[in-house]
């Protein structure tokens, strides 16, 4: 079966979308990752969607749902590499992914990811409200 | 410069939803639009193809290239047979569903493109029209 390899890195999962996904092939990675987070106690989760030329409802609501499904699993997620044809067209299409945690490439990702869980760990008082 | 300037591609499955988002790519490319215009018309393809292919139980998708004015555009149809929609105003209103989307289908389409035109009867189906000029 068709499926969107999910690498482990240490406390991290990374997953590079690099193909056209049709909407079963979304929903099994949003499975698969759950599973994984879940498998390996994992702490943060990294997708980068940099050769993605098309993200659409179905696919948004993936990511953030994913994003959701891992906060409450103990990890955090960071979406990185959207391309900006991608962000104009979702913001016109009407969605911000509130709740997800973007950045510009896979190594901001990872300082980022990286601030979140430190944060996290040693410090309830970082996180304001 | 496109050979063909219009044809039909089957919305039976979600592969061909994949197909269908491939096939506008390909036109808008061809026709010369800017990344962003050839991004906003896919996006736009692919959530009503997903429309045809989940409410409207598969379908057919018509395109057609436009001349007008010495400009250049490509028109997509989406059509099916499927159950219709009974609420227009409701089915148009962002954030409303009645199945497993986020709501954005229809009006978010709308918004990428220039022109759109919906058409549905109750048990006889929906046609989708939508425009975009490079």
């Amino acid at each position: 079966m068709e499926r969107i390899p999910i690498l482990r890195m240490g406390e991290f999962l990374l997953v590079t979308i690099q193909i056209d996904m049709h909407d079963q092939l979304a929903l099994k990675l949003q499975d698969d990752l759950s599973n994984a987070i879940q498998k390996n106690a994992s702490r943060g989760v990294l997708i980068d969607i940099s050769t993605l030329e098309m993200v659409d409802s179905f696919i948004g609501r993936m990511v953030a749902d994913i994003s959701g499904i891992g906060r409450i699993l103990g990890a955090e997620t960071v979406l990185v590499g959207m391309q900006p044809a991608v962000a104009i067209t979702l913001v016109e299409l009407g969605l911000t992914l509130p709740g997800v945690a973007t950045a510009l490439d896979v190594e901001r990702g990872m300082v980022l990811l990286r601030r979140k869980i430190d944060g996290a760990g040693s410090d309830a008082d970082n996180y304001p409200g | 410069m496109p050979t063909t300037t219009q044809g039909d591609a089957p919305l039976r499955s979600e592969h061909d939803v994949v197909l269908a988002r491939q096939t506008v790519r390909k036109l808008t490319q061809e026709l010369g639009f800017s990344l962003v215009d050839q991004t906003k018309m896919v996006t736009a393809a692919s959530e009503l193809a997903r429309n045809a292919l989940i409410y409207g139980g598969g379908g057919v998708l018509h395109w057609q290239i436009l001349e007008r004015d010495a400009r250049r555009g490509l028109r997509l149809l989406f059509a099916d047979e499927g159950p219709g929609i009974p609420n227009m105003d409701l089915a148009m209103t962002d954030g409303w569903t009645s199945g497993k989307g986020l709501g954005m289908g229809l009006g978010g389409a709308r918004r990428l493109v220039n022109d759109f035109e919906i058409d549905s009867k109750v048990g006889a189906g929906t046609r989708v029209t939508i425009v975009r000029w490079k």
